[in-house]
């Protein structure tokens, strides 16, 4: 069983965390703290598996691990999963959020072996969508990546065809290029640059 | 920076995540999350009705934030709105942030199953799909009790679509892991088996894991899927590498689906039906095969998928254990790996070989790799790959190589990882125990071991040291002889100096002969350290002096002038002062006589399990000591240990009350200080090193007459009574007995009557009023104690009892029937409490009920073979649970029905409860020189080993 799935970057940053047993938030960190500090002083070239830490269970548990540019992909599992299955499917994985990344950021000069970590968190929904669609509670759902990446795009269209928050996108571009410029206000109001979109009835 | 992404929607989240990251300190970063949660929280409470557009912006932002760390109080109800909506990107948010942030716990439970239960009932395959995925991730209770039933009917249905029965078998695979007792199955049962030949390989891959879960837990009841299992892996095996298009993955066919069906196989033993068995030995040939083919893609992957299958192939042989060309053959090629240019592979294969070492027909063949192993743990650069090789050695160690192992471990001690050095020293020490053939050996190890990673050895480790060479006479001199001259190091670790005043202080006079080792310049060298130690090292040596003036009378002025220095006598630290005090009037009061009685050598320690191991075992998790070492480790260190018994240890250990110091028995004295206030736990006594149950009898003074003298009757309450003292007692009185008299005093009896079958009971009460007045409000009533309600929700015991009446006439008798249902297994009994007026007064007592889980015992017929083959198979250190101790009722007693193989007794049995059944095999293996047993309990669960070894071993 596949007990969390930890996505950081080289700094320990988390961008993506997924527990498929119970743990309280604090621990959740916790254990991110822990398992970055136990893969990251790795060299690269060394072995991708290690004992997991004591907070996620200890030698019961084995980290399986990938290193990507500025990323680390991390999959806690127990005995019963076959290490270098799980490695391949790290890949897999990687190799798929790169994919659907590119189709919604569109710059597709970017090197599609790179998956940038900017991506990654201002697609986190995107990204937790792919994740489902290969684990689910902790097991294996489906390995046949064709198969992930029509379940996707079949999301992709409902959503399009559901329309509506795709309202703005010119506007959204401008504010997310200029976003990293001194002379932005840190503290834009949120409230008065909203987009309008025609109420629903309340819930 | 990389590019910024355009992003298609949200611009708020963008805003807000960039916002956050440009943030230069924490608290700037704390600030600004904390002014988003307030706007959300406003947003939320605020007048406006939210479009769904902005509930899902706000929502996820709050995953953002959850991301980063921060708590989540609030969204929920928000986000259940969200899942209720019918517009798919606003359903598939709330149901994120659901299954992400909502705790089993929560009570909006109840609003999420109503929406859970629409998706499911909605005929929209992605609805369905999004609500099986919230129900597998939360996995709670009340969704198993609102959904346990339904999903199974989408499993198995024909019209549902592959993708939802994909999510469906994982989703019931989580429920029936968190509450096993709502999954009921049985009707479908076969046809969730059938599902291993399903066309959509994507549904094969999700059914495979569910099949996998509920054959090991009712391996009976699927065992329908061996072959069904082997067929499909036949299939996958000898397909081309094209056949199963998008499930090839770099030329290897389904490699995910082959590990599953391998690792399905490996919850059974080797097929009987001869032709089923000869499609999968050619499945495993063809696995082998192929792994020397050369490869089809120079890309990583598919050397990876391919060792992935080949791994899981060998993982079933190492399991089967019966098919030696096959053993020899895996062993060959994880050889081959051992030196591959695959860090990865070195490591799987070196801890594949640590379970095919403790195969009887591969052993032999892995003990050739040794000097690549050796070479492994010299020179690999990753510390993981190294501890494997650690791991390895440790298992492939027999006496025929143990001293070049232990040697090449201990130098690589040297330079090992700290993380891993303390448990380097612990196998270090058991293998030169268990191999020792000459004990000088042994002690040089260990002082080595001490000299180089003093730091890492634990108490234990030297504990044991003094303990082995106290029970052999031939290794004292030796060792008495070596100490001296690991003492004369500069700078010598404190542990040493432990070891050192302990066996000079004892075993000095063995080398006084020599003038350089004379009493006194062994004095003066254990006395140059004295100032370098801390408190209780320098309490033991003052232990050692005293031991001096016994064994060197003409050191005696000497120790005498040190113990009257200010610096020992009025020392600040009490314990040191009054050892000081009491060993300087001691030495010049006493006669000689009284000294050499007072301080006569210590006598050889009891057997017991080898503290070192239990420590490891407790330390490391599975796979670090295997089957067979440990019962070597245990007959030598039965050997070792020289059997005695002489129970010194527990006049010992109560004479320690006031001077808890670790040298405290040394002396074996009864000393009677003043200073009884010093906390008795201060120090660790040598006596605690032995795991089990401390010698010190229960000094709970058990009043005969039960409730009536304790309890004056106007002061009991109408709580129910703490259990009585002597309950466990009573309740161990019952463990192999079903009838019989459970309880009296002056006033009542209590008798009890019961059977048992499979996972049920049935106990039959019968209360005698002995008086000849009659009790008034007669009631009962049967209550759990914590334990068996510690995991939520999931009660060990269903216990019914049926009222009494509440009138019990002078000298009648009233029956009560209990019916009990054993739902798992359990350590403690329920507790029964009776309460009745007796001449207006209130009785109130709590007895255990004396349901204990052996009850629910079944014995199983096994020949002999197959008894130690299962019993390898539970090889697991904590699968076992063993105890040693003295025959209580003499030895020709067979109290359980076994089979006798040589000097032991074996049985084997399933214990039955409902939610599994736990094999249990017991081993019982009497000394009758020393009127002693071992008990050994294996099962595949650790508490029922736990128990029955706790329960057993008061039986005989």
């Amino acid at each position: 069983m596949i007990k969390a799935i930890l996505i950081f970057n080289n700094h320990g940053k988390p961008r993506l965390i997924r527990f498929y047993q119970y743990f309280a938030e604090d621990m959740q960190q916790q254990i991110i703290r822990e398992t970055f500090h136990l893969v990251s002083k790795r060299d690269d070239n060394v072995c991708n598996f290690l004992e997991g830490g004591s907070l996620i269970g200890g030698s019961d548990y084995k980290l399986i691990y990938r290193h990507y540019a500025t990323l680390y992909f991390v999959f806690c599992v127990d005995s019963s999963e076959s290490e270098l299955g799980i490695l391949d499917l790290i890949q897999k994985m990687y190799e798929k959020v790169c994919l659907s990344l590119q189709v919604f950021v569109e710059t597709l000069d970017k090197c599609f072996e790179n998956v940038c970590e900017l991506d990654l968190i201002f697609h986190m929904d995107k990204v937790h969508y792919i994740l489902q669609e290969v684990v689910m509670g902790g097991m294996v759902l489906e390995t046949n990546m064709n198969e992930i990446v029509a379940q996707v795009e079949l999301q992709n269209r409902m959503e399009k065809s559901e329309g509506g928050l795709s309202a703005a996108p010119a506007r959204a571009v401008s504010a997310v290029k200029n976003m990293n410029l001194p002379e932005i206000p840190r503290n834009i109001n949120i409230g008065d640059i909203n987009i309008k979109v025609p109420s629903l009835s309340p819930f | 920076m990389p590019a910024v992404s355009k992003g298609d929607g949200m611009r708020g989240l963008a805003v807000f995540i960039s916002d956050i990251r440009n943030c230069k300190s924490k608290e700037a970063e704390i600030k600004r999350i904390n002014k988003e949660l307030a706007n959300i929280r406003s947003k939320f409470k605020g007048d406006k009705a939210l479009d769904g557009y902005s509930k899902k912006k706000y929502v996820c932002k709050l995953l953002f934030i959850f991301l980063l760390g921060h708590d989540i109080d609030f969204g929920h109800m928000e986000a259940v709105n969200l899942l209720s909506s019918n517009k798919y990107t606003e359903k598939q948010i709330g149901y994120l942030f659901i299954s992400v942030l909502v705790n089993s716990n929560s009570e909006l439970i109840r609003l999420i199953n109503n929406g859970i239960k629409n998706d499911l009932s909605s005929r929209n395959p992605t609805f369905m799909c999004l609500a099986l995925h919230c129900i597998a991730n939360v996995g709670s209770r009340e969704m198993a009790e609102a959904f346990a039933g339904e999903i199974p009917r989408i499993l198995v249905a024909g019209d549902t679509m592959d993708s939802v029965k994909q999510s469906a078998a994982l989703c019931l695979l989580r429920l029936y892991k968190t509450s096993p007792d709502l999954v009921l199955m049985g009707e479908w049962t076969s046809r969730v088996v059938h599902l291993l030949n399903d066309q959509h390989m994507g549904v094969v891959t999700a059914a495979i894991s569910l099949i996998t879960c509920l054959s090991q837990k009712n391996p009976d009841e699927f065992k329908t899927c061996v072959s069904l299992a082997v067929s499909r892996l036949s299939r996958i095996v000898s397909s081309a590498s094209t056949d199963l298009q998008d499930y090839t993955y770099y030329f290897v066919p389904a490699p995910w689906l082959s590990c599953k069906l391998l690792r399905l196989l490996q919850c059974y033993p080797p097929p009987e039906d001869g032709a089923v068995k000869g499609r999968l030995v050619e499945c495993l040939e063809t696995i082998l095969n192929k792994a020397q083919e050369p490869p089809k893609s120079k890309k990583v992957q598919h050397s990876n998928a391919k060792n992935a299958i080949l791994f899981e192939a060998i993982a079933l042989i190492i399991h089967y254990d019966s098919e030696p060309n096959l053993l020899v053959r895996a062993c060959n090629q994880l050889g081959q790996f051992l030196q591959h240019r695959e860090t990865n592979l070195r490591y799987l294969a070196l801890e594949s070989m640590c379970t095919l070492a403790s195969s009887e027909f591969s052993h032999e063949a892995v003990k050739t790799h040794i000097e690549t192993v050796i070479n492994a743990l010299k020179t690999e650069r990753d510390v993981s790959v190294r501890q494997r090789a650690a791991d390895l050695l440790y298992a492939m160690c027999d006496r025929s190589n143990a001293k070049q192992i232990v040697a090449e471990m201990l130098s690589y001690l040297e330079t090992a990882d700290y993380s891993i050095r303390e448990e380097m020293v612990l196998k270090v020490a058991i293998l030169a125990e268990k191999y020792a053939v000459d004990y000088s050996w042994y002690v040089d190890t260990i002082l080595n071991l001490i000299r180089i990673a003093g730091d890492y050895v634990s108490e234990e480790v030297w504990y044991r040291v003094i303990q082995i060479v106290i029970n052999r006479d031939d290794v004292q001199g030796y060792a008495a002889k070596t100490v001296f001259e690991a003492l004369q190091a500069p700078a010598c670790h404190e542990n040493m100096v432990k070891v050192g005043g302990y066996i000079l202080g004892e075993f000095g006079n063995l080398i006084a002969g020599d003038p350089r080792s004379s009493p006194l310049v062994q004095f003066n060298l254990l006395h140059s350290k004295f100032h370098l130690c801390s408190v209780p090292t320098r309490a033991l040596l003052l232990s050692a002096y005293i031991k001096f003036i016994n064994l060197f009378p003409e050191t005696k002025s000497t120790i005498q002038e040190v113990l009257r220095s200010d610096s020992q006598i009025r020392n600040s630290d009490v314990e040191l002062q009054q050892r000081a005090v009491e060993y300087l009037k001691l030495s010049s009061i006493a006669s000689t006589d009284v000294l050499a009685t007072v301080l006569e050598e210590m006598p050889p320690f009891p057997e017991r399990e080898s503290s070192i191991l239990a420590k490891l075992k407790k330390k490391k998790g599975p796979g670090a000591v295997s089957s067979t070492e440990q019962e070597d480790g245990k007959r030598e260190g039965g050997e070792l240990n020289g059997g005695g018994e002489r129970g010194a240890d527990s006049t010992i250990a109560a004479s320690n009350a006031s001077t808890p110091s670790p040298s405290a028995d040394l002396l074996g004295l009864r000393s009677s200080g003043p200073v009884s206030a010093a906390p008795p736990s201060a120090g660790s006594l040598l006596v605690d090193v032995f795991s089990e149950a401390g010698p010190a009898a229960p000094a709970a003074a058990v009043n005969d007459d039960g409730f009536l003298s304790s309890a004056p009757p106007s002061v009991v309450s109408e709580d129910p009574a703490p259990p009585m003292p002597q309950s466990d007692e009573l309740l161990h009185k019952f463990v192999c007995k079903s009838n019989g008299v459970l309880f009296e005093n002056q006033l009542l009896q209590i008798g009890v009557k019961s059977e048992y079958r499979q996972n049920l009971g049935r106990m039959y009460l019968f209360y005698g009023n002995k008086t000849s007045v009659q009790f008034v409000s007669f009631s009962t009533s049967v209550t759990y104690t914590g334990e068996l309600q510690s995991h939520i929700h999931e009660l060990s015991l269903n216990v019914q009892t049926k009222p009494v009446e509440p009138l019990v006439e002078g000298g009648a008798q009233v029956q009560q029937v209990i019916n009990i249902e054993c739902l798992t297994d359990f350590s403690d009994a329920p507790l029964l409490n009776i309460k009745f007026r007796y001449g207006g007064a209130l009785q109130n007592l709590t007895l255990k009920l004396p349901v204990t889980v052996n009850k629910f015992f079944q014995p199983t017929e096994m020949v002999s073979h197959d008894f130690f083959q299962r019993w390898k198979q539970l090889s697991q250190p904590q699968q076992e649970a063993q105890k040693i101790f003295k025959a209580s009722h003499g030895m020709d007693k067979e109290v359980l029905k076994g089979k006798r193989i040589m000097e032991n007794f074996v049985c084997a049995g399933v214990i039955q409860t409902k939610a599994q059944q736990v094999g249990c095999l017991l081993r019982l293996e009497p000394n009758a020189q020393a009127q002693m047993y071992r008990l050994t309990l294996r099962s595949s669960k650790d508490t029922v080993s736990k128990r029955l070894c706790d329960l057993l071993a008061e039986q005989f």
